[in-house]
């Protein structure tokens, strides 16, 4: 594509190599350590599932026992494996086992190593097959039915009841959706383990568990034959459970996650140490499944300026790409996050987010980018809201976004109510219909308003990335250097459950998912 | 033609659209029904339930699970007695900043020490920073800048105890709670819950207890127990006002 903007290439492999370098100078820590979060992922994709007398789920109950054994750091896949090898039994049932208190998992002898291998791989196959079918069938289903045109019109659901979702979710298809993301209850990012079961209470959201995965697939599946259009599901693979509701996705069949290597971090207060080991698994696991991620740089701009820390959205995407292209994902699955935040009072704000969606564009020409709403200031007037989202609508048309989250003019007052969602659909239909194909007739004056403003966000994100690149990327957060929001090494939630590699530690699924055939 | 033109009668008034007393009212909602002409008349008939003349349905839409979504309009026949409306608010001239600080220097002698946080699970922190935070808000300095107030901020997703055991460890003269979801109640029971624990711990009558939020009113604030509540377009000179004004009253200096 040629640069409308006339952005400086250098500049570009110059970011991208800071970025390179800083995301190799976390990856050498996170191939020392492992999480319980790691570790829990690894029972569930080895077929653990389920919970206890209490609703513990059983992935907690036998990860807690190995910890407790103080055998984590030669990871849970060994003890599994070993004691599959002793007791003859499949990894579920040793999880009962050591829930009833049947067995000691860190306490059987220990096998033949190759014996316990075996046992192991032989397991872990079976579910990467399972996980390979689904990526198929998939894709059947795209050649098949066929998909919506890009910008993919992306609507949340969220009324806290799967039930409820599931038909609120048929109608945002039926009206012209996309993709459905059914949003997250409050209150789940924080737990440390994955609920269990079809549910139907949650606060502005619903709880992401397993069975809520499989219904509303299933759901979309129904709506996807009957529109001849395939419906995408998403949801959110972020919190102190990263890797597990990735291992979830991926086994459901869900199409895109929202998977921010920082998100957890500034936004949640959870430990740093802790998100970033997670998310290099939970990224394995999603570029295998072909699950296109969202990156969350838009919610810089709901705690920081839009006009003055642009320049961190972009070095955040650029440093989001190293990190995904570690865990295998290809460009073609990276939704790299950007937003119309703007203050709507701000004299050429128009010109100034067109520059920096076309700039993206411009920098990630593959990737399928993942363009946010305004949301901060939007108000009760829904008026007012239901233009801003149209002036979001039109430049995402004018600069080939990849997915287009839907503004709704309520954003200020509620989650979405039925008609919300109609509204906002409508108004971007017209829009994308109406000016489809405005980008490639229009050009922009040289050195004008537009290219300047691209040039200098690309300037500065490329001055922030070469002083992480000094500093490493967990001093740039100490510091408070993306939205505005410090966060210490040590500090937040889920250390606890962060654990240093045995060098005999092994995941089946890193060596299968990340090296193995796709 | 002046003498054509009624006179506003503020003791039954009712919506204006290009006429007074027209009654005027937009309005648009979805009903559970098939998209057609009966679904137009169920709106219709909902409308004058609801207490309007003449409503007209004048745009709907199916929107594809058997639900129909409407925009009406139709004439208002009730009306409002506007003279006898009370509306309980934070009453009182606000303070600007040096106001603040000068008044403190003055009657209280001493720091005033506010501690605040965004409870439960509730992860919005702009808001209380907005309040609490040096930089502020909208040009208006936050509570840190202030000479004579030592303004803590425990930031979001605080647990209620968490936040009583921080107050009584500094001694504090204000709690400051933000609750921003508000979806199904749930900072309802948050807010309760914090007043219950402040009771519970014999400190209420010692305490300023101020809660805020684009949902929260003063009305809400004191049915909830709380000293006063804020909502969206407040600043932290208005709250300090009441927490400076409160402690020299109820005389907890
Ligand atoms: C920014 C934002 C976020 C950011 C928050 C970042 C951060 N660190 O704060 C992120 C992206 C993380 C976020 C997450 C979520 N959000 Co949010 N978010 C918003 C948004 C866009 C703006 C809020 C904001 O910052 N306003 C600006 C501040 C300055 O205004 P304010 O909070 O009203 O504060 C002012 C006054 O109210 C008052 N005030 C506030 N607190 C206090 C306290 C005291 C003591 C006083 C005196 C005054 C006071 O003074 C302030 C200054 O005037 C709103 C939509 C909107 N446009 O309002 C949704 C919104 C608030 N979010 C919403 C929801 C549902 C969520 C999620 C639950 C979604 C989900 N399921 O994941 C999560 C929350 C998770 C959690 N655990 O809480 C809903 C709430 C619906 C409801 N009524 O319950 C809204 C309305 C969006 C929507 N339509 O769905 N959100």
């Amino acid at each position: 594509m040629e640069s409308k903007l006339n952005l400086n290439p250098r500049l570009i492999d110059s970011a991208r190599s800071a970025a390179k370098n800083i995301a190799e100078d976390v990856q050498n820590f996170i191939d020392k350590n492992t999480t319980v979060a790691v570790e829990r992922t690894v029972a569930r994709l080895m077929g653990v599932d389920g919970v206890d007398e209490i609703d513990k789920p059983l992935p907690n109950v036998l990860i807690d026992a190995i910890k407790e054994g103080g055998g984590l750091s030669r990871g849970a896949a060994f003890w599994i494996g070993n004691a599959m090898v002793n007791t003859g039994k499949t990894p579920q049932e040793i999880a009962e086992m050591v829930s009833s208190g049947e067995i000691e998992i860190t306490k059987l002898p220990i096998a033949d190593e190759n014996k316990i291998m075996e046992a192991v791989y032989e397991t872990a196959r079976q579910t990467v097959e399972r996980i390979k079918n689904n990526r198929a069938k998939r894709d059947e289903y795209l050649n098949t039915l066929g998909e919506g045109r890009r910008p993919y019109l992306y609507v949340i659901v969220a009324t806290g009841n799967i039930y409820e979702d599931v038909l609120q979710a048929q109608a945002a298809a039926k009206q012209g959706a996309d993709i459905i993301a059914v949003i997250r209850t409050t209150a789940q990012s924080l737990l440390d383990y994955v609920p269990y079961g079809p549910t139907t209470e949650g606060f502005g959201g619903t709880y992401a568990t397993q069975e809520n995965f499989r219904i509303m697939r299933k759901a979309l599946d129904e709506v996807s034959v009957e529109l001849g259009r395939y419906i995408r599901l998403c949801n959110y693979c972020s919190g102190l459970c990263m890797p597990e509701i990735a291992a979830m996705g991926a086994l459901e069949r869900l199409d895109v996650m929202l998977n921010d290597a920082l998100y957890g971090i500034l936004f949640r207060d959870i430990n740093m140490q802790r998100t970033l080991v997670d998310q290099f698994f939970s990224r394995i696991i999603n570029g295998f499944a072909g699950i296109i991620i969202n990156t969350g740089e838009d919610n810089y701009l709901t705690t920081a300026d839009a006009y003055e820390e642009a320049h961190t959205v972009l070095a955040s995407q650029f440093i989001n790409e190293q990190f995904a292209l570690k865990a295998g994902i290809p460009e073609e699955q990276m939704g790299l996050g950007h937003a119309f935040e703007m203050n709507p009072m701000l004299e050429n704000g128009f010109l100034y987010e067109l520059a920096q969606a076309q700039m993206a564009r411009e920098i990630f020409p593959k990737a399928p980018l993942k363009y946010m709403p305004p949301t901060k200031y939007m108000t009760g007037n829904i008026f007012r809201g239901h233009l801003q989202d149209a002036m979001f609508n039109f430049i995402s048309i004018w600069t080939h976004q990849g997915i287009q989250l839907l503004g709704m003019p309520t954003e200020a007052i509620h989650t979405p109510h039925l008609h919300d969602r109609m509204l906002s659909i409508e108004n971007a239909q017209y829009i994308f219909n109406n000016a489809r194909d405005i980008g490639n007739d229009i050009e922009f004056k040289k050195d004008g308003i537009i290219q300047k403003r691209a040039q200098e966000v690309l300037a500065k994100a490329e001055e922030l990335l070469k002083e992480i690149e000094r500093e490493g990327i967990f001093s740039t957060i100490e510091k408070g250097k993306f939205g505005g929001v410090k966060r210490s090494f040590t500090g937040g939630k889920g250390l606890e459950g962060v654990v240093e590699k045995d060098e005999k530690y092994f995941n089946p699924f890193i060596d299968l998912m990340l090296g193995g055939a796709r | 033609m002046m003498e054509n033109i009624q006179k506003v009668d503020l003791t039954k008034i009712k919506p204006y659209g290009d006429t007074l007393n027209d009654g005027m009212v937009q309005m648009s909602f979805t009903l559970p029904v098939p998209y057609g002409d009966e679904a137009n008349e169920a709106a219709k008939q909902l409308a004058e339930k609801m207490g309007f003349d003449d409503p007209a349905v004048v745009f709907s839409k199916d929107l594809g699970v058997g639900y129909t979504y409407f925009i009406l309009y139709g004439k208002c026949t009730h009306t409002v007695d506007y003279t006898s409306i009370e509306v309980p608010k934070v009453d009182m001239e606000f303070m600007d900043r040096e106001e603040v600080e000068e008044y403190i220097k003055k009657y209280i002698k001493r720091d005033v020490v506010i501690v605040g946080a965004c409870t439960g699970t509730d992860a919005h922190t702009v808001g209380i920073d907005a309040i609490m935070n040096m930089k502020g808000f909208d040009g208006n300095y936050g509570l840190e800048r202030y000479k004579g107030i030592n303004a803590i901020n425990m930031g979001s997703q605080v647990p209620n105890e968490e936040l009583i055991a921080k107050a009584i460890e500094v001694k504090a003269d204000a709690i400051l709670v933000s609750q921003v979801v508000t979806q199904k109640d749930v900072h309802i029971t948050n807010l309760t819950q914090l007043v219950e624990m402040v009771e519970a711990e014999g400190i209420r009558d010692k305490i300023i207890l101020v809660c805020g939020g684009p949902r929260i009113d003063h009305e809400l604030a004191q049915e909830l127990g709380y000293d006063a509540g804020f909502g969206r377009g407040s600043y932290a000179n208005h709250v300090a006002t009441f927490v400076v004004k409160q402690i020299v009253e109820r005389n907890l200096i």
